[in-house]
């Protein structure tokens, strides 16, 4: 490793040098893959806001003359089996999947960086507990405490939900944070800090967090992603969102029998679903190359 | 004049767009040691490297390499396999990462023994333990069960050069051998290479960026710069008569061990960024530059095995001009008399309990870090602490810094015991003490702008915003950067200039006191003498007290009026610069001294060495009497009753008579 | 090595406790064993009810923890789990569904881990070639759906060749055919054919998982100084990478092997409930819906001791891959 650093270009200096966020965003175009992810996400993101204009159709009102129909010019995505819309019906559950994807995403990342930041930077007792509490939560599958919790919630609607999710998806994360924090806490520019008097919390705010953002950032994009899936794996069981509120994960569990006969009631909402996290996926990957400095993908 | 064994020719290496070699011409003959010596960047490992083609894919490598006529550049990976490690064996620089982690040093030795000669395990396994012997390994036969991660530095340094003659090569190829170990480490390392030289008869080509090693060790050298050989002669003959400026210039940039005062001879700028000049690559840094140096690269010429690739070696060859005739040396104002004191640290104590377990842990044992320390420094006087890793010194550094109560002995900072500070006067003295560390990388927050990383122990002593903003441009202008910097980020500097905002950062508050925790070991030599010329200007400008810590004599002796000698947390010799340096009283730092290479093979030759004798203890064990007896070349000499003292009885510093700044903590001083 | 183990395994047995204490107050506190009964035809007196909830421990007039002292109590002395709402065993009905859990989980995680670290090997020294993009699209389209999709397409796919040839080529229902005569080949040749496709649906998902990971620590290694150590002594590429590079990018896969064992749970409730396997997960939705306490919590303890084993067989993975931790 030394000698290919040795041979490394120099860095640069001249005054031109294009700043870190310039670089970043230059990185994060030339990568394919992400720009095409975010074209998707963006593409997708716009199809659930602005898709229900769209439509004549309301996602919730029964057509009985109209029932099971397949995709056609006035049914874009054809009917189901009470004759509602299953375009309006996508739209607006891809509106809520995608919102508590990124609601769930934002959260747990908030949640493991505070969490993560503070238990590496204080160490000790803090830091036990903290990580009594992380492999506390790490034992049950997070499933099942939503499941067994989320008849409590059903008056509570989408955004206990939305808490409950974003609960139990934070510990991998903040060990990660911990153990970066760990590392950089005996980094010189933050000892530098401390000798200079500078208070705890702001160091975790100026030094520690700005430093582990890169990580935040990528951990949160793919968050979203894995948000979404939980959301309609939880929904699809009975156990998330509930009618008559619809999600990509309740349309699936209605779908999903009539798969074989009626396909347009599952393959709509299952390829959104797929596309939308594979766009997210997609993003995280391009950002991890990006941000990383000691990626390059120019070389083959 | 006999036939190369090894013959290099042009030898380019690109990565990508990027030319790392450009056109190296070497030769190795029979038994013969050549030394290429070069900064970082210089693509002296590259050439190492790409002559056992080990390069990654990325490089395209050009030109040729011949072994007994052989070529070898283009060869296929399976016939390259057979070549290396039998007949071309290398020793690379980190014997830690070098060795694969998870597997035993004795089975990693017996897979270099069977690949190329195939036998049975119990045969290759005795030859493996011979090997260990040989290159001075205690109880060879348990080590071979060892881990790598079991052995320390110099131990797996050794292990490594066993691995590379157990094929009896015919070549030994040493990629920085010793730069990640201490110096009596080095001192030892070096001499199992010699020892491995002569028991096989290989030759030996030794890359390394210390000039002093190269003097020592090599019949020839190569000097490279910017990916090329700019000049190449037999050792004395370079060392006395360079023909290249930038030889020239390194030469005169190292601090020496034998000589003192006045500044170093800094070679200004940096190295090129490879790909991007026409004509000379050293035109932009060298004082002789004539206009047609940036028009054409001049080519390696010269006579009787002294070739140099300058327009005006002829010059330099007849002239033969000291470094400081030739390089602008700046003036440095002569520093003022010491004042008060300003510190005082006595018997200070620092033990760290050693831990097992995850969640609930439990004390197995104890390192006694710091054991006993005691320091005083005046106003305006730079005092060296020097120590090997694991001494303590770093670890009395953090204890001074962290302003608490210390777990025993007494800190006393600007008349103030630290042991009883209020807010205020913690506050007080965070701003009179500030610290520059070793790695100017590590210690610039990445993610902040460098005027943001200068205000920020003015932000924590809660200054004006305008005050501030002052003081950036004016802390830039002094360490010899520009205002407009303040904008910029540390990835965007070279290491010097990242050094240098390091110290304006320490120097922002104000302060009396300036902590320098190897502030130039990272650092190039020639970027190095820069970074000291501008502490020993600052110091005199400012009137600032130093504690210079570093393992590197020759950087204390040319730049602190005392020295404090450390050794397993105690303080075994001080005094001023002078007294230790021309007549050390304790055997410790009389080996230490002895142990540094010179750059200059005529005195290095000529020099006796003081060899210590294995590891120093692992500072859990805590030694009954005095701490360096396990090692000590006096103890081992001692009769029986004069060594049960050292054995009993703790040594006590003593002045080498009374009133006289030398004290050293050995029952036997001067024998 | 044994005490590093031997010290993991009592902190997993705290963990285990705390949680599970946890888990039961959790249970208790949402469930509603009572509407339960209360819905029944004809609708038990107020008295009943109560004698019936008394009798199964699950009385939310009770006070918590007492009610968990006894179900503790019961089970470390006797090793029972409790009784059922429709006052059957939970033991036996726990006896009959682990071996069918246990079955799939085991076969899905050892063959998602052994084909994404090969894969992943594979992928980082073929780096930017056909092999590797090919592994890469599939792993990201692998990644991009949740377990029961990916049952769910797989048993769709059963299905439509069911319907185009008029056979059942591959069974996606249950996890033997009942009543099936013939030996013990014939037995296990139909258990792996049952076995197939929800396995594949964990295992693909592992498949991806791992071969990232895989990849990324290969490619670490790929650099390090030790592989061109084995280079120099005279190692061909390929075997330096093999003996030394793989050997020691799969330590990082122990770790993996913990965290994605959770997935790995969540994936195989899913996948029991679309195959129709009667087995743990399938027993823990069907419980919640029928408000059952104990059978919930009999599931949270067989997946919190199966996720804690999965994490000692990590530490001991990682502590038999790497001799540094051995201390």
């Amino acid at each position: 490793m030394t000698a290919v650093l040795d041979t490394a270009p120099a860095e640069p200096k001249s005054p031109a040098a294009p700043g870190r966020g310039r670089l970043v965003l230059t990185r994060l175009l030339a990568a394919r893959g992400a720009t095409a992810g975010a074209v998707i996400v963006l593409l997708l993101f716009l199809l659930a806001f602005a898709g229900p204009y769209l439509t004549p159709w309301d996602y919730a009102t029964p057509n009985y003359t109209a029932i099971r129909q397949p995709p056609s010019a006035e049914h874009w995505f054809g009917t189901n089996g009470i004759g509602q819309d299953v375009f309006a019906q996508t739209v607006r559950g891809l509106q809520k999947s995608l919102v508590i994807g990124l609601l769930v995403a934002l959260l747990s990342t908030l949640l493991a960086g505070l969490v993560g930041a503070c238990a590496g930077y204080f160490g000790g007792w803090a830091d036990r507990a903290l990580m009594f509490l992380v492999d506390l939560l790490l034992i049950f599958p997070s499933f099942l405490i939503i499941a067994i919790v989320s008849p409590k919630l059903k008056g509570a609607g989408w955004l206990a939900f939305v808490l409950l999710l974003a609960l139990f998806n934070w510990m991998i994360t903040a060990r990660v944070v911990r153990s970066m924090t760990l590392s950089l806490r005996e980094r010189e520019f933050v000892r530098a800090a401390r000798y200079m008097g500078v208070a705890p919390f702001r160091i975790i705010l100026r030094h520690i967090l700005p430093n582990v953002s890169s990580f935040l950032i990528i951990d949160a994009t793919v968050t979203v992603g894995g948000a979404v899936m939980s959301e309609t794996a939880l929904s699809y069981f009975g156990f998330g969102v509930r009618p008559p509120d619809v999600s990509l994960g309740t349309l699936l569990a209605a779908g999903t029998d009539q798969a074989p006969v009626f396909p347009w009631l599952f393959y709509f909402a299952a390829g959104l679903l797929v596309l939308f996290v594979l766009a997210i996926n997609l993003i995280g990957d391009g950002l991890r190359d990006a941000l990383d400095p000691t990626s390059d993908r120019s070389t083959p | 004049m006999s036939a190369s064994l090894l013959e290099v020719s042009d030898l380019t290496v690109d990565f990508g767009a990027v030319p790392a070699v450009r056109g190296v011409d070497l030769a190795v003959r029979r038994g013969e040691t050549l030394g290429i010596v070069g900064e970082s960047g210089s693509g002296k490992s590259v050439t190492a490297l790409a002559v056992l083609g080990l390069l990654p894919r990325a490089a395209a490598v050009g030109g040729s390499v011949r072994l007994d006529g052989r070529e070898l550049v283009g060869l296929p990976d399976k016939e390259l396999a057979r070549i290396r490690g039998s007949r071309i064996a290398m020793v690379f620089q980190d014997p830690l990462s070098a060795f694969t982690p998870v597997y035993r040093i004795g089975d990693q030795i017996v897979e270099a023994l069977r690949i190329h000669r195939p036998q049975g395990r119990a045969a290759a396994r005795r030859r493996a333990a011979e090997l260990l012997d040989l290159v001075g390994i205690p109880a060879p036969e348990r080590a071979l069960d060892s881990f790598p991660h079991e052995f320390s530095g110099g131990m797996r340094q050794r292990a490594m050069i066993a691995m590379a003659i157990a094929n009896d090569p015919d070549i030994l190829l040493a990629d920085e051998p010793t730069t990640a170990l201490d110096v009596t480490i080095q001192a030892q390392v070096l001499d199992v290479l010699r020892t491995a030289q002569r028991e096989t008869g290989a030759a030996l080509v030794l890359v390394s960026h210390d000039l002093g090693v190269i003097a020592g060790m090599a019949d020839r050298v190569a000097v490279m710069y910017a990916g090329r050989v700019v000049e190449t002669a037999p050792v004395d003959e370079l060392f006395a008569r360079p023909r290249h400026p930038y030889t020239l210039g390194l030469i005169g940039a190292v601090p020496r061990l034998d000589g003192r005062g006045g500044p170093l001879v800094p070679i200004p700028g940096t190295p090129p960024a490879p790909g991007t000049v026409t004509g000379c690559p050293f035109a932009a840094r060298c004082p002789l530059v004539e206009d047609r140096c940036r028009t054409a690269e001049p080519a390696l010429t010269g006579d009787d095995g002294h070739l140099a690739a300058c327009v005006r070696a002829g010059e330099l060859a007849a002239r033969a001009p000291r470094p400081e005739e030739v390089y602008p040396v700046p003036p440095v104002p002569p520093a003022g008399r010491p004042g008060e004191e300003i510190l005082r640290v006595t018997g200070l104590v620092k033990t760290f309990p050693v831990l097992k377990g995850t969640v609930f842990k439990r004390r197995v044992g104890t390192v006694h870090a710091v054991d006993g320390v005691d320091l005083a420094i005046r106003r305006g006087e730079t005092l060296g602490l020097v120590g090997e890793s694991g001494s303590g010194k770093s670890t009395t550094l953090y204890e001074l810094l962290a302003l608490t109560r210390p777990e025993a002995g007494r800190i006393d900072l600007l008349g103030r015991d630290t042991a009883g500070l209020d807010r205020a006067g913690t506050r007080e003295l965070r701003r009179a003490v500030q610290i520059v560390f070793q790695d100017p990388m590590a210690s610039l927050d990445p993610r902040m702008p460098v005027g943001d990383i200068i205000a920020e122990p003015l932000r924590a002593q809660a200054a004006p915003r305008a005050q501030i903003d002052r003081r950036i441009p004016q802390l830039l202008r002094q360490v010899g950067l520009e205002p407009a910097h303040a904008s910029r980020y540390p990835h965007q500097f070279s290491g010097g200039q990242r050094q240098r905002i390091s110290i304006a950062r320490a120097l922002a508050v104000e302060p009396e006191l300036l902590v320098l925790d190897e502030p130039v070991s990272a650092l190039d030599v020639s970027i190095q003498a820069g970074v000291l010329n501008l502490l020993q200007r600052l110091k005199a400008e400012l009137g600032l007290a130093y504690l210079f810590v570093s393992h590197d004599l020759s950087v204390i002796r040319h730049l602190a009026d005392r020295v404090s000698v450390m050794y397993l947390g105690h303080t075994v010799e001080a005094g001023t610069v002078e007294s230790v340096f021309e007549s050390p009283r304790h055997p410790y730092t009389r080996a230490l001294l002895s142990a540094v290479p010179l750059p200059d093979p005529v005195a290095e030759r000529a020099r006796t060495r003081i060899l210590l004798a294995g590891d120093p203890p692992s500072p859990r064990e805590r030694p009954s009497g005095c701490p360096f007896r396990a090692r000590c070349q006096v103890h081992a000499l001692l009769d029986d009753a004069r060594r049960a003292r050292c054995e009993q009885e703790v040594p006590l510093p003593q002045a080498a008579a009374p009133g006289v700044d030398h004290l050293a903590a050995c029952h036997y001083p001067d024998a | 090595m044994i005490g590093y183990l031997a010290r993991r395994l009592g902190y997993y047995a705290v963990l285990l406790v705390v949680a599970v204490f946890l888990a039961y107050a959790l249970a208790s506190a949402a469930l509603g064993p009572r509407t339960y009964f209360e819905a029944k035809q004809p609708r038990p007196s107020a008295a009943a009810v109560d004698r019936q909830l008394t009798a199964l421990n699950i009385n939310d007039r009770t006070p918590v923890t007492t009610r968990f002292g006894v179900w503790a109590e019961d089970l470390v002395l006797h090793g029972d789990l409790g009784r059922t709402i429709h006052d059957t065993s939970v033991n036996e009905e726990f006896g009959r569904r682990i071996w069918v859990s246990l079955r799939l989980l085991l076969v899905g995680s050892l063959l998602g881990m052994a084909l994404g670290v090969a894969g992943g090997a594979w992928s980082a020294v073929k780096q930017y070639r056909l092999p590797d993009r090919a592994l890469t699209i599939l792993s990201f389209v692998l990644l991009s759906m949740p377990v029961f999709l990916v049952a769910l397409f797989l048993k769709n796919g059963a299905i439509a060749a069911k319907d185009a040839t008029g056979r059942e080529v591959i069974p996606f229902v249950g996890y033997e055919t009942p009543g099936l005569a013939g030996g013990v080949g014939a037995h296990l040749a139909d258990w792996g054919l049952h076995l197939l496709l929800p396995t594949l649906a964990l295992a693909l998902g592992g498949l991806a998982t791992y071969s990232r990971y895989q990849r990324s620590t290969m490619l670490d290694v790929l650099g390090s100084d030790y592989l061109r150590t084995a280079e120099a002594k005279g190692l061909t590429r390929n075997r330096a990478l093999l003996k030394h590079g793989l050997r020691t990018a799969v330590i990082p896969m122990s770790t993996m092997f913990a965290y994605n064992f959770l997935a790995l749970f969540t994936g195989a409730a899913f996948t029991e409930t679309i195959f129709a396997w009667h087995g743990m997960g399938e027993w823990f939705i069907q419980a919640i819906n029928e408000q059952d306490v104990n059978a919930v919590v009999a599931v949270n303890l067989f997946a919190a001791v199966t996720v804690l084993a999965a994490g000692f067989l990590a530490d001991a993975l990682h502590a038999a891959l790497d001799p540094r931790v051995r201390y």
